[in-house]
């Protein structure tokens, strides 16, 4: 092939220069528009008395409830959803079996579940004209309008999250490993925390954060079953809309700024995931066949650190 | 896959041993766990239906109120669906293809609206919106409203559907080859030519199935859509939100049919999410 043909090629699998500026510069104005200034009005809104009024709204008892029972949500769901979201992967990804796709979209389904409906299928069963209503009431024991209903209705909402983030994974590594571990004789347990684990680390990470980050700021589903009483059923994302309705605006954003540190604080944390995993599987694929003779040193000292 | 048919020739018509353990547990615990967050609680939704008549369920799910909210509920999500497949398309593009400064953080930021809580996100997109907010204060004297009706409620699904399409064409993009662009520009294809022709079949189903996502995530959407939309029956009043002044009146009947018709319609999207997702792998060669 001639150079110049080479060039013209090249030339040929991107833009002019003045269309790459301008395509850069739309998508820079569409993202700024839609994404850092709704990001940086929760922060403007919540500063705009100062920030004495600022930690004023935090340090009231109401939104410190909200927040508590906020994390309690959170720590109940995501490891819930953590171990059926390892279990899930296993099974679906590690073998073949009758009904595998059925269960695979049955998996994904809260994700197009509206929030509301979900809600409303636990006011169903659980509700005073639910299903268990009746019984509920007879044992004394509260679960819509309460504590219980608030993270049945997150672990629903949050379900998918785990499992969707490990199938693909798992299933892209397929099992070479895990049979080899088994035939050298580990058991099924020590297969798992030291050949699949490692392997699944980054993904496994960035799905707990996702599903961590939807738990906490679950709006919709945890209104339908909260019953929004102050200071008991109010999580952080239901006490922000009750400040706003009363229009104490700055005391809503700061609340609210504090669900955007977490949204944050996801980002990055999924960011660096991201890339530590990408840099991983540039080192495993640097070991191609060729190179496979002068690996194993380099090994040795990797499973040593 | 020969040596595999090989060995597992002499034991006709059995299954191979598995050799990983676990299958049994893992199966039985994900079942279990499934029909009880999941399945059990969406039939008492189905069951609950069943004891309405035909009337009371018709009535409560065709009234005025409640086909507006349609309307307003699959319109808008259209719009923003359609609004991002355009901008989501040119995000991707420019995250794949080109360098410029400060795109690792870009990239990151495009996640934003999966991250942050919904109800964040609606007071904020109110708060720049309103008349008095950063950005509503100079659309205002150009008599462009975009708060408390139904453009607010697009603006809102535009904000939560857009991370679905970047995150579905940048992968495929991606992987797309360089060689096939370079071969139809040395057979003289234009640049337009070339992504008409060459780039753009290639990431349709993945666009199409982005598309089918954030319409989806667009029509149950509930915590962001209700601050900016002003909620005003028959005209900006979305269907969960029906479902909700229903749950509040007691009419736990009525909440229970329209809440049934969103179910329907969120499976028939999933359904069509999935056969678009398999259409794509396919699409792509890898295997099914």
């Amino acid at each position: 092939m001639s150079s110049q043909m080479i060039r013209r090629a090249e030339a040929g699998t991107t833009e002019a220069a003045w269309v790459r500026y301008t395509l850069i510069g739309i998508t820079l104005i569409f993202l700024f528009l839609f994404l850092v200034l709704p990001l940086a009005a929760v922060f403007a809104e919540a500063l705009r008395k100062g920030f004495d009024a600022y930690w004023e709204a935090l340090k009231e008892p109401d939104a410190w409830s909200a927040i508590r029972l906020t994390f309690i949500t959170a720590l109940i769901a995501v490891p819930l959803n953590l171990v059926f979201g390892i279990a899930a992967a296993w099974c679906i990804a590690k073998y073949e079996f009758k009904g595998k796709s059925v269960l695979t979209t049955l998996v994904d389904l809260p994700f197009s579940v509206s929030p509301v409906v979900a809600g409303l299928v636990y006011v169903l069963m659980f509700g005073a004209q639910g299903w268990f209503g009746p019984w509920l009431q007879e044992h004394d024991i509260k679960i819509i309008f309460a504590v219980p209903g608030i993270v049945l209705a997150t672990v629903f909402v949050t379900f998918p999250f785990i499992a969707r983030e490990l199938i693909p994974l798992m299933q892209a590594q397929g099992n070479e490993e895990e049979q080899a571990a088994i035939v050298l004789g580990a058991t099924g347990w020590q297969t798992f925390w030291y050949v699949t684990l490692p392997n699944i680390k980054w993904g496994l990470i960035y799905g707990v954060i996702l599903c961590n980050a939807r738990a906490m700021g679950e709006f919709g589903a945890v209104s339908v079953v909260s019953g929004h009483i102050r200071g008991q059923t109010n999580t952080m994302p239901l006490h922000v809309e009750i400040l706003y309705n009363e229009y104490q605006s700055v005391a809503a954003f700061a609340v609210a700024s504090l669900l955007a540190l977490l949204a944050l604080v996801t980002l990055v944390i999924k960011s660096v995931a991201e890339w530590r995993h990408e840099r991983e599987m540039k080192a495993i694929g640097d070991l191609s066949p060729e190179n496979v003779k002068a690996a194993p040193l380099d090994l040795s000292l990797k499973a040593a650190s | 896959m020969l040596s595999s048919s090989a060995a597992a020739a002499p034991a006709k018509r059995r299954a191979p041993a598995r050799v990983l353990p676990g299958f049994n547990i893992t199966l039985g615990y994900t079942l279990m766990y499934l029909s009880l967050i999941v399945l059990i609680p969406l039939s008492a939704l189905v069951f609950k239906t069943f004891t309405l008549t035909w009337d009371q369920f018709w009535t409560a799910v065709t009234g005025p109120r409640v086909m507006a909210s349609y309307r307003l509920t699959f319109g808008a999500s259209l719009i923003a669906a359609l609004v991002n497949v355009v901008f989501g398309l040119l995000v991707a593009w420019v995250l794949v293809r080109y360098q410029f400064f400060g795109k690792k953080v870009v990239d990151a930021l495009v996640d934003l609206p999966f991250a942050l809580p919904t109800a964040v996100a609606g007071i904020s997109l109110t708060a720049l919106l309103a008349g008095n907010g950063w950005v509503g204060q100079y659309l205002e004297p150009l008599g462009i409203q975009l708060a408390f009706n139904p453009n607010g409620v697009v603006i809102a699904l535009i904000f939560i559907g857009l991370p679905f399409v970047v995150r579905t064409v940048q992968p495929v993009l991606e992987d797309a080859e360089k060689e096939l662009e370079e071969a139809a520009t040395c057979l003289g294809a234009t640049r337009w030519q070339t992504f008409s022709k060459v780039i753009f079949p290639s990431i349709a189903p993945a666009l199409l199935t982005g598309f089918a996502m954030a319409f989806a995530r667009g029509v149950g959407e509930y915590g962001s859509v209700i601050f900016i939309a002003g909620n005003m029956p028959m005209i900006s009043e979305i269907t969960p939100l029906i479902i909700i002044g229903k749950l509040e009146q007691y009419d736990y009947a009525g909440a229970t049919a329209v809440a049934t018709v969103m179910l329907v319609a969120s499976f028939i999207l999933l359904l069509i999410i999935n056969g678009l997702q398999a259409w794509q792998r396919r699409h792509s060669g890898a295997p099914v």
